[in-house]
């Protein structure tokens, strides 16, 4: 066991930990702290993976944008999150049951597959995969397109967003 | 060294408590907890495919990035319907949600 072993199984620890958490409580707005807990766990996985830019990129727009949008909706939504009813579906254990089975069946088929053993590869000395990942989302040789039609797509949504959220009787918040 | 499959049967696992959290959870705004799980998990999967494939091409990063402004587009949309539901209807049980169930 190197310490770096060590490191990847404390982390992934906290984040399978954290995600169970985050079905299982019953609290909405601790459901919604645990998935920063494990968001976080997921940016220590990116780190270890050498992909620093994705690592920062998820701890600003994941941990600070989604997760405190779930704060919010949790919090303009919380007559439900006081109530006693159980938190969970009359048909939970089927999908407790599909849930393993997805993992026996993607276990199972990562077995059988024989990269499974493949062990990192050095990188080369003077690259920087920061401004290579930053020269190929630009580039017209690259993934300039699929970046623009992404961003396309937030506008859209985020438009959609505002006009299905917009409240024309504001104002008169019904009780 | 961690090898491959360490990172590939966490993603695995993570994707499937996301799938059980999808699945079994009531509140509708729990059901989008478990989507940003599972969305998780196959950023995870693409950058360690990126990592332990050809390090010089980028296409597993920007694939993820591309995931992340999906999740963001998705999870606005996602919590604007429930806030609007949850006006009109006063409700965010996806259960009782049935205006459209034949």
């Amino acid at each position: 066991m190197t310490g770096e072993q060590i490191t990847f199984l404390v982390v992934a620890l906290a984040t399978l930990g954290s995600a169970l958490m985050v079905v299982t409580t019953r609290n909405l707005i601790h459901a919604a702290l645990w998935l920063i807990a494990t968001l976080f766990s997921v940016a220590v996985i990116f780190a270890l993976l050498s992909a620093s830019f994705l690592a920062v990129v998820q701890v600003v727009v994941y941990i600070g944008a989604i997760a405190i949008l779930f704060i919010f909706a949790v919090m303009l939504t919380r007559k439900d999150m006081r109530d006693q009813s159980p938190q969970l579906n009359k048909n939970w254990w089927a999908g407790a049951l599909l849930a393993v089975l997805t993992f026996g069946g993607l276990y199972a088929l990562l077995q059988g597959w024989s990269g499974l053993s493949r062990t990192v590869a050095d990188i080369p000395s003077g690259f920087d995969a920061v401004a290579e990942l930053g020269t190929e989302l630009t580039s017209f040789t690259g993934y300039v397109l699929p970046f623009e039609v992404a961003s396309v797509l937030l506008v859209a949504a985020l438009v959609g967003a505002v006009y299905v959220a917009f409240n024309p009787r504001s104002g008169n918040i019904r009780k | 060294m961690i090898p491959l499959s360490w990172y590939l049967i966490l993603s695995a696992a993570l994707f499937s408590v996301g799938l059980f959290g999808v699945l079994s959870r009531r509140n509708a705004v729990a059901i989008l907890l478990g989507i940003e799980l599972m969305l998780n998990s196959v950023n995870i999967n693409l950058v360690s495919f990126w990592r332990y494939g050809d390090v010089t091409q980028m296409a597993g990063q920007v694939f993820a990035i591309i995931v992340f402004a999906v999740a963001a587009a998705e999870v606005s949309v996602g919590l604007a319907l429930v806030i609007s539901v949850y006006r009109r209807r006063n409700t965010v049980i996806a259960d009782e949600i049935d205006l459209m169930k034949w």
